[in-house]
């Protein structure tokens, strides 16, 4: 029989099912874990986090999480790699070797920490030697914000995560390492591929991309059939089944809840997608318009014919930056006439907002169980609506115009149209926007400034 | 409900009998789709519930057909084909108000742009139309 490596999701982001990575190491045989928990916003919530106590900084779900998993992870050499690291890989590193020592299994844990992803302090540095770091998206350049800035982390892709595996790490911890080089990281240690056989890496690329979102690949979220998709309350997250050939299985354990089939797969493998030709990472380019799907058994889909292309001589940075201050608020306004009291409630706070003078970047209504979702689209609202939420929104660059603003919406309880409720949540709270610049940088300036140390308890 | 009327100006007319006229039918019957974000942009997966069903999707849901469907609510439609997935992604530029933690919207991750797509009514052949669409449904 052909060698197979199994890599299992345990956490699909920063807040998934707890339950998760547990059921995936005791629910049957595995050899990885993979641990993803950063989303675009998740470092620039972490480096606020650090900001005010220098020990914290990574996904603190992390550690009990392992805690609970580790004697079983040792007694069956489970291996684990995951970006929870997040802006403080080493107090993460720390956090999970202590428990290993509380549960003595100080002598049976290495843990592979990852660092060298964030450039904050290499910034200016970087800009001084031409680097303009401009936005993807808007092609403004960094100096715009350079006094905002939060947090900045280059991509890292599967090299450090190889690395700390051959250096006998049984748990990998980074920070901002791609979701994809989680899973392919152990493949390419594993399997043996050459980091230029560029197919190949194409084809742990999207086995990472089909389990980096957890059970979405696996009938959570799934809308084909969704009424037919059974045991959600006890779904099993997603496992690869890679052969040495870049093919790979997709599959859950047995007996767990959800669904693996042609339709959970090819909903995760769109989701977030460009252009399908040219799924860029670290590690390579896959080209999506090649991958072959077909059923191979009960919640069993096999994945094959992946071409890939070579990487390219960038890496992206994530730069997160202070931006602003935004707000929302809600009311709930009843039968007869929902739709149009809220409506009238959102025209007398409007004029309000205006009478004192307020200015905002930007002031959103949406008025829930009629338009909130899908805008026009939705059609003219239901008159016989039991209830419908009004919602609105604020935004400002200034703090003042969205503090006040969290005050004018209690006062229509008395002052505004008839038949409202749902406002003992009490005051809308002001949050601070911290933003996403996403942008490039020559991978030359990164690489040599990676480190991979192995610690032990 | 889509505001597109039923038999559509997009419906090829002229070609022979009426029992043989394209019928109006919405996406929902003929697609599933996923949703998803990257900045401001969102991108929506349309995969086709039955192989047979791609050529139609391919041929009716252009980037056009689909701007028009979000007029005022996206600036710019892409499209993209996989006809290995039998499916189509679009990216819909500047759907998000600002995106991410910017983006003061119920949907601000563009989750949800999927079913919105599904509600598009394409002209499909009568016998497509009704081994697809349930006789409940008259959309």
């Amino acid at each position: 029989m052909t060698r197979v490596v199994r890599v299992a999701a345990g956490q699909g982001f920063w807040g998934d099912w707890l339950e998760a990575p547990v059921r995936q190491v005791k629910g049957g045989p595995i050899d990885y874990l993979m641990m993803d928990y950063l989303a675009e916003v998740t470092m620039s919530i972490l480096q606020k986090q650090r900001s005010r106590d220098p020990g914290a900084g990574y996904a603190r779900d992390f550690v009990p999480a392992m805690e609970r998993i580790l004697p079983e992870i040792v007694a069956k050499g489970i291996r684990v790699t995951s970006n929870a690291g997040g802006v403080n890989p080493r107090g993460c590193a720390d956090a999970v070797l202590d428990a290993a020592r509380r549960l003595g299994l100080g002598g049976r844990i290495r843990v592979g920490l990852v660092s060298g992803d964030d450039i904050l302090d290499r910034l200016d540095d970087l800009l001084a030697r031409g680097h303009e770091l401009r936005d993807l998206d808007t092609g403004r350049p960094l100096s715009d914000i350079r006094d905002r800035i939060r947090s900045a982390n280059a991509y890292l892709g599967m090299a450090p995560v190889v690395e700390a595996l051959r250096g006998g790490a049984n748990i990998v911890i980074t920070g901002r390492v791609t979701d994809t080089g989680l899973t392919l990281g152990p493949l390419v240690h594993e399997l043996g591929w050459r980091a230029d056989d560029w197919d190949r890496i194409a084809a742990g690329t999207v086995a990472g991309h089909i389990i980096e979102c957890g059970a979405q690949s696996s009938g959570g979220n799934l809308l084909k059939d969704w009424r037919r998709v059974r045991g959600l309350e006890r779904v099993g997250f997603p496992i690869v089944e890679a052969a040495e050939d870049g093919s790979f299985i997709v599959t859950k354990h047995p007996g767990t809840g959800g669904v693996v089939n042609l339709a959970s797969v090819t909903e995760q493998l769109v989701y977030e997608m460009g252009d399908p030709r040219s799924y860029i990472t670290p590690d390579g380019i896959a080209d999506f318009t090649t991958i072959r799907l077909a059923p191979a058994g009960k919640d069993r889909v096999s994945v094959s014919g992946i071409r890939g292309a070579p990487r390219t001589g960038m890496l992206k940075v994530s730069i997160a930056y202070f931006y602003g201050y935004k707000a929302v608020g809600t009311l709930v306004y009843a039968w007869p006439d929902a739709h149009a009291k809220a409506k009238e409630a959102d025209r007398v706070l409007r004029a309000r907002l205006t009478d004192l003078g307020l200015e905002f970047e930007q002031i959103l209504t949406e008025f829930v169980g009629a338009d909130a979702t899908h805008g026009r689209l939705a059609g003219p609202p239901d008159a016989d609506a039991p209830e419908v939420q009004l919602r609105v929104g604020v935004r400002a660059r200034e703090r003042a115009p969205v503090e006040r603003f969290t005050r004018e919406l209690a006062p229509l309880v008395l002052t505004g149209p008839p038949s409202v409720t749902g406002f003992a949540g009490g005051r809308p709270q002001v949050e601070e926007i911290v933003a996403y610049w996403p942008a490039l940088v020559d991978r030359r300036e990164i690489e040599p400034t990676v480190r991979v140390e192995i610690l032990a308890a | 409900m889509s505001r597109e009327k039923p038999g559509g100006r997009r419906a090829k007319a002229g070609s022979g009998r009426a029992a043989d006229r394209p019928v109006p039918v919405q996406l929902r019957w003929l697609a599933h789709a996923r949703s998803g974000d990257k900045g401001n942009t969102a991108n929506v997966g349309l995969i086709a519930l039955e192989p047979e069903l791609y050529p139609l999707l391919a041929r009716a849901v252009t980037a056009a057909r689909v701007a028009r469907h979000f007029r005022g609510m996206v600036s710019r439609v892409e499209r993209f084909e996989l006809p290995n997935l039998r499916a189509l992604n679009f990216l819909l530029h500047d759907a998000l108000d600002g995106g991410g933690t910017i983006s003061l919207k119920t949907d601000a991750q563009g989750k949800v742009y999927s079913t919105a797509l599904l509600r598009l009514e394409i002209p499909v052949p009568p016998a497509v139309a009704r081994r697809f669409r349930p006789r409940a449904s008259r959309r």
